[in-house]
C-alpha cells in the first residue's frame, strides 16, 4: 500500500504546518512529471487529482496496470500537451500512493493510522506548493483539477495567488454541501462499522476493512454517475440469469457492477486515507476561509480562470460553478465558464468529451 | 490569439472604432467573440463576454477570450456597479425578456453603454406590413414571426423614448443601411440598424 514504485518522492525539508494547528514533520510527496521543464520554468502545469485519484495521471498505474486516469487529456499532442508543457501530478497528503498519510510510518516507526493529523484541502495545497518550491517553479502556467482537484486549484488560486497564471476548475465546488457531507458520512460509517477497521489500527493484521471500504466506494460511485447514464448502461437487466432468483446475490447488472467497483477499489486504496480525504473535502468552504465572502478569496487576483460544469452532474451541479463565477466576477477576475452537455454525470470530466477537450486546449494554450 | 479573417459587422465595427483604447469592456451576447477579439488585439482592451449559447462560449474560450455562459436577463445582476468602462449589447436588446431592465443593468455595470438593434421602422419593414399585411421578413429581420428570437421589436424613435424615460443621455448614434453607414436625418425611415452610445 505504501510502496508505489516508479514515483519520485520529494521530502519536504521543513515542518508542514496544518490548518488544525498541528504540523507534519518529514512529510513526503510522491509525484510524476511528464514533458520537459523550460529553462525559465515557465511551462509548468500542475494537475490536481480527485478523492481517489493519484499521481499516475498519464502513465500506467503500478497496482492496477490500467492507463493513467487522464491519459486521454494529457500527453503529446493532447489538450494538455506534454510536448509543450511540463506536467506535474502529485499524490495529495493523506492519500496512500507514496505521499504522507495514515498508512505512512510515524517517527516512532509505526504507521500513523488514526494518529495522522486531520488535514484540509488547503493543507494538501500547502504540500503541493512546497513541492513547487522544491522543483524551482515560481509560477505555474496553469493549475488544473476536476472534482477535489478543482477544490485544490481554487485553494491555490485563493491562498497563493501569485503561483498560477491560469486556473482551470472542472466539475467542482467552492464548498461541500450538506448532501455532499451526508454521502461522505455514509462512506465513513461503512468503513468504521467494519470490525476489521479496528479503530484504524489494521496495518499489521491480515484482515483489512475491505468490506467497509467497498461499500463506501459503492455509495460514492452512484453519486459520480447520472440516473440516465445508469439506466442506459444497465436498466433493470439481470446479471447471468433470466429470471429473479428470490435471493440476495447480485442479480441485477447494476448490483454486479457496483460490487466490482467496490472490490476493485480496495486493492488500490487505504480505508483510513478514505476517511481523511473525505473529511478534508467536507471541511472545504473557501468562503469561510476568507471572511465568509467568496469574492474576498479572489480579491486582486491576476490569474485567468475557467470553470466547466456538466449538466447531468448532481454531485457538484452547475449552480456551484456559477456561484464561483459570480464571486470571480465580483472580484473583477478574468473568468470563463461553460456548462457542457454530458450523459454521465460527475464522472464526465474523466470520459471522452470533444467539447471538453477543445475548451481545455483553448484555455491552457 | 486567433483573429477573425472576416471584417466585423458594421454595427460592431462602429462600436470597435469608438471604444477608448485600454478600456474595460463587457460584451453581452458576445457570440463568437469577434468584437472582443478586435477590442483586445487592436485597442488593448480588457474584454469580458457573456453568451447564452454554450457552443459559442466554447469557441470564445478556445480562442483565449474570457466569456461566461449566462443569460443577460438574470446574470448581469452579479456584476458590481460601474465594473466596466463600457457595456455592449449588440443585436440582443430585441431578444430580451425586459429590454427596459436590461438597459438599466447596462447603465449600472458600465459607465457607458453601446446598444445596437435592427430598426423595425425601416421603410422595408413598414411597406411589408402596410402592403403585405403580414409580419415582415426582410434582410435585417430574416426570420419568420413564429421562430424569431426577436420578441420585442423596437424602432429608432422607440429607443430614443426609452433612453429618455430611463434618464440616459444619448452621447452618439450611428445608422446603417445596405451595410453602409448613413446620416442621421430620417433615420427612423432609412436605417436598417442603429447603434447608440449612452451614459447616465
Amino acid at each position: 500500500m505504501n510502496t508505489a514504485p516508479a514515483s519520485t518522492v520529494y521530502a519536504i525539508p521543513h515542518s508542514l504546518p496544518l490548518d488544525s494547528g498541528q504540523a507534519i514533520e518529514g512529510a513526503q510527496i510522491a509525484y510524476q512529471t511528464y514533458g520537459t521543464l523550460a529553462p525559465d520554468a515557465s511551462n509548468a502545469v500542475l494537475v490536481c487529482h480527485a478523492l481517489t485519484g493519484d499521481q499516475y495521471l498519464a502513465s500506467p498505474h503500478p497496482i492496477t496496470g490500467k492507463p493513467g486516469w487522464w491519459e486521454r487529456m494529457v500527453g503529446p499532442g493532447k489538450p494538455i500537451d506534454t510536448d509543450r508543457h511540463f506536467v506535474i501530478c502529485a499524490n495529495v497528503i493523506g492519500s496512500c500512493m507514496g505521499s504522507s498519510g495514515p498508512a505512512s510510518f510515524a517517527p516512532d516507526g509505526q504507521p500513523y493510522a488514526m494518529r495522522f493529523p486531520v488535514i484540509t484541502v488547503r493543507d494538501m495545497v500547502r504540500a503541493l506548493v512546497a513541492l513547487l518550491d522544491g522543483l524551482g517553479i515560481e509560477r505555474l502556467h496553469a493549475v488544473v483539477g476536476g472534482s477535489m482537484g478543482g477544490m485544490q486549484a481554487l485553494s491555490l488560486a485563493a491562498n497563493w495567488p501569485e503561483r498560477a497564471a491560469r486556473v482551470l476548475v472542472i466539475a467542482s465546488t467552492a464548498r461541500h454541501s450538506a448532501q455532499n457531507i451526508a454521502f461522505h458520512e455514509v462512506g465513513r460509517q461503512a468503513i468504521m462499522a467494519d470490525p476489521a477497521w479496528n479503530e484504524g489500527d489494521y496495518y499489521a493484521t491480515e484482515a483489512k476493512p475491505d468490506n467497509g471500504l467497498a461499500v463506501a466506494r459503492m455509495a460514492a460511485h452512484i453519486t459520480y454517475l447520472s440516473e440516465a447514464g445508469l439506466t442506459e448502461k444497465f436498466g433493470r437487466r439481470m446479471q447471468d440469469r433470466e429470471a429473479k432468483g428470490f435471493g440476495f446475490d447480485a442479480e441485477f447488472q447494476v448490483e454486479s457492477y457496483l460490487r466490482y467497483q467496490g472490490s476493485g477499489f480496495t486493492r488500490r486504496f487505504d480505508a483510513n486515507s478514505y476517511l481523511y480525504i473525505t473529511r478534508a473535502m467536507d471541511y472545504f468552504d473557501l468562503a469561510e476561509e476568507h471572511g465568509g465572502k467568496l469574492a474576498n478569496a479572489f480579491a486582486g487576483t491576476q490569474a485567468r480562470f475557467c470553470l466547466i460544469s456538466f449538466d447531468t452532474d448532481w454531485l457538484y451541479p452547475t449552480a456551484e460553478s456559477r456561484h464561483i463565477v459570480h464571486a470571480l466576477n465580483a472580484a473583477g477576475a478574468k473568468v470563463s465558464f461553460v456548462e457542457l452537455c454530458a450523459a454521465h454525470g460527475h464522472d464526465s470530466f474523466l470520459l471522452e468529451h470533444e467539447q471538453l477537450d477543445r475548451v481545455v486546449k483553448g484555455f491552457i494554450e | 490569439m486567433s483573429h477573425s479573417v472576416f471584417p466585423l459587422r458594421p454595427d460592431l465595427a462602429a462600436i470597435a472604432a469608438h471604444v477608448a483604447p485600454g478600456s474595460r469592456v463587457l460584451d453581452i451576447g458576445c457570440g463568437d467573440g469577434a468584437l472582443m477579439a478586435e477590442l483586445q488585439s487592436v485597442s488593448g482592451c480588457d474584454a469580458r463576454g457573456m453568451e447564452l449559447d454554450g457552443a459559442l462560449v466554447e469557441r470564445c474560450v478556445a480562442r483565449g477570450l474570457s466569456v461566461v455562459q449566462g443569460d443577460a436577463n438574470v446574470d448581469l445582476a452579479e456584476y458590481p456597479d460601474k465594473a466596466f468602462d463600457y457595456a455592449i449589447l449588440s443585436q440582443t436588446l430585441q431578444t430580451a425578456t425586459r429590454p427596459d431592465l436590461i438597459l438599466d443593468e447596462l447603465l449600472r455595470v458600465g459607465r457607458r453603454a453601446f446598444v445596437s438593434f435592427p430598426n423595425f421602422a425601416h421603410w422595408r419593414t413598414r411597406t411589408a406590413l402596410l402592403f403585405g399585411g403580414r409580419m415582415p421578413v426582410t434582410r435585417a429581420l430574416p426570420v419568420s414571426w413564429y421562430e424569431t428570437q426577436n420578441i420585442h421589436h423596437v424602432t429608432v424613435e422607440d429607443f430614443r423614448d426609452l433612453a429618455r424615460i430611463k434618464g440616459a443621455t444619448i452621447e452618439r448614434a450611428w445608422f446603417f443601411a445596405n451595410e453602409q453607414q448613413i446620416g442621421a436625418p430620417a433615420a427612423n425611415w432609412r436605417a436598417e440598424f442603429a447603434v447608440f452610445e449612452l451614459s447616465r
